[in-house]
């Protein structure tokens, strides 16, 4: 199972990486490998205020819908279109291409609730 | 706790993601749904049908017994053949759907679903005849269906000059090693292929040379997510979703498995009277017209803002890449072509009446 050490993790299997304020947010490689061929993700609207912990997203794979939540408290800034055209990106590259959303984070110096790769690890392992 | 097939080790071993159904811990999947669902189209795959449930009939009235415990007409089965047919309650809602074959005159064999055979037993057991034996063999046999493109290649490589491929709906019953094997020409995918029984000690062995002679093919264990998938592509119906004891064969749409003139049976009443007064409500397919999440069962159905009906089964279909489904709606609207609505989370998304099955062989 892949767990980069350079992204932060929540305990309901979302991902974020944070750079100049800005968090882009996925799912984790073990998230994407649970619920399996993603057939089709909804996203949140541009500009959206989540709150942390809000379900603002949802993938579906062939058997279920799945609600993504937001990671921390912020504002949607951009959303993966390549990924709407292309849902089974999300298995193939959670980390990568297949990324989720992008939130201009209200405060990026005091996330709470988030763990580290190791933290992650022992919780999925 | 759980009951397990005589191949949930091999499931296991083989790596499957295994869930709950009807009571059974049952594979969902191996490698992934749409993956299985592709061999089938395009090859072959292999699912454990073994949780099915079997049931034997016999004695000199079990042809007129039943013809009247059950929809389609008995008499019109040669040995060797088979039928799907329902069984009804008294007021023609289906308890379930299954497969009748003949197996000589006057001696047939049942095949049911895994949830249904308890209540399906004891149904038949209270509607029972004298001269006619009784007898649920479910346990006693595993069942594994073979299915896709290239099953009657994965056929003639086990039985080639030895025996003939029974056709559509025959089955074949033979001796391996000197066990009963029963192999019909049957399935649930819309693709050619067969559905093998044997004796529950043959399954782990049976399943292995299947996998093992179907390799050649490139042959896929399947489980039941797939299953799922092609089977709502060619509209056929999932007891417990698409068929209740509130829903008749009639509404279902399957009434050419009925023979309301072959004399009397449980639940002929209660359809005569419903084909007279107009059946008020019809199952029918749909296809999703533009991009939306796939559509799932309890949705609701919305025609000019009024909610006139719920999805009973709902998925992305691999093949048409589209959402599909089928719902019960009232016969006034569904007319082919028709644009109804499907609620998706409080948002409504437009979807066609469409002719069945949804997915043809191009």
């Amino acid at each position: 199972m892949n767990i980069p050490d350079n992204l932060l993790y929540t305990e309901t299997h979302e991902w974020l990486r944070i750079e100049d304020g800005i968090a882009t947010v996925g799912i984790t490689d073990h998230a994407q490998e649970e619920l399996s061929d993603v057939v089709f993700v909804e996203m949140p609207e541009i500009s959206r205020e989540l709150k942390p912990g809000e379900a603002c997203a949802v993938v579906e794979s062939v058997k279920a819908a799945s609600d993504i939540y937001a990671p921390a408290a912020g504002k949607v800034v951009a959303i993966n279109e390549e990924l709407v055209s292309n849902p089974a990106l999300l298995n193939s590259d959670p980390y990568g291409t297949g990324w989720l959303f992008k939130i201009q984070l209200v405060n990026a110096e005091e996330i709470s609730g988030v763990k580290s790769a190791a933290d992650y690890a022992e919780q999925v392992g | 706790m759980l009951k397990t097939t005589p191949l949930h080790p091999e499931h296991q071993r083989l790596g499957a993601r295994l869930i709950e159904f009807g009571g059974w811990d049952m594979p969902v999947q191996y490698s992934s749904i749409l993956d299985e669902h592709q061999a089938v189209r395009t090859s072959i795959g292999a699912f454990d049908i073994s949780h099915m449930g079997q049931f034997s009939v016999s004695g000199p009235k079990a042809t007129a017994w039943l013809n009247r415990v059950l929809t389609n007409n008995v008499e019109r089965l040669q040995p060797g053949t088979g039928q799907y047919t329902f069984l009804l309650n008294a007021s023609g809602g289906v308890i379930d759907d299954l497969i009748i074959y003949c197996l000589a005159e006057n001696r047939y064999w049942l095949v049911v679903n895994a949830s249904k055979i308890e209540e399906d037993y004891e149904w038949m057991s209270r509607h029972l005849d004298e001269g006619v034996e009784f007898t649920n063999e479910s346990g006693d046999h595993a069942g594994i269906a073979v299915q896709g493109p290239k099953s009657s290649q994965l056929f003639e490589a086990f039985f080639g000059g030895r025996y003939s491929r029974p056709s559509h709906n025959e089955i074949l019953v033979i001796e391996i090693d000197g066990y009963k094997y029963f192999i019909a020409r049957t399935g649930y995918t819309g693709e050619d292929g067969f559905e093998v029984f044997c004796p529950a000690g043959r399954a782990v062995k049976s399943w292995n040379d299947i996998l093992a002679r179907g390799a050649q093919f490139g042959i896929k264990p399947c489980g039941l997510g797939s299953r799922d998938t092609l089977r709502l592509e060619m509209c056929y119906p999932l007891n417990g979703s698409d068929l209740s004891p509130t829903r008749t064969p009639l509404e279902a749409g399957l009434s050419i498995f009925v023979d309301l003139n072959k004399g009397d049976f449980i639940g002929r009443e209660a359809l005569q009277e419903q084909k007279a007064a107009g059946i008020p409500t019809r199952l029918v397919p749909f296809k999703m017209k533009d991009k939306s999440p796939p559509p799932r069962s309890h949705y609701g159905v919305w025609k000019d803002g009024v909610q006139i009906g719920e999805v009973s089964s709902g998925t992305q279909s691999p093949s048409l890449g589209t959402g599909i489904g089928m719902a019960y709606i009232p016969a006034s609207h569904a007319k082919l072509g028709e644009e109804i609505e499907i609620d998706i989370r409080g948002r409504r998304f437009p979807a066609i009446i469409e002719r069945k099955p949804l997915y043809k062989k191009s």
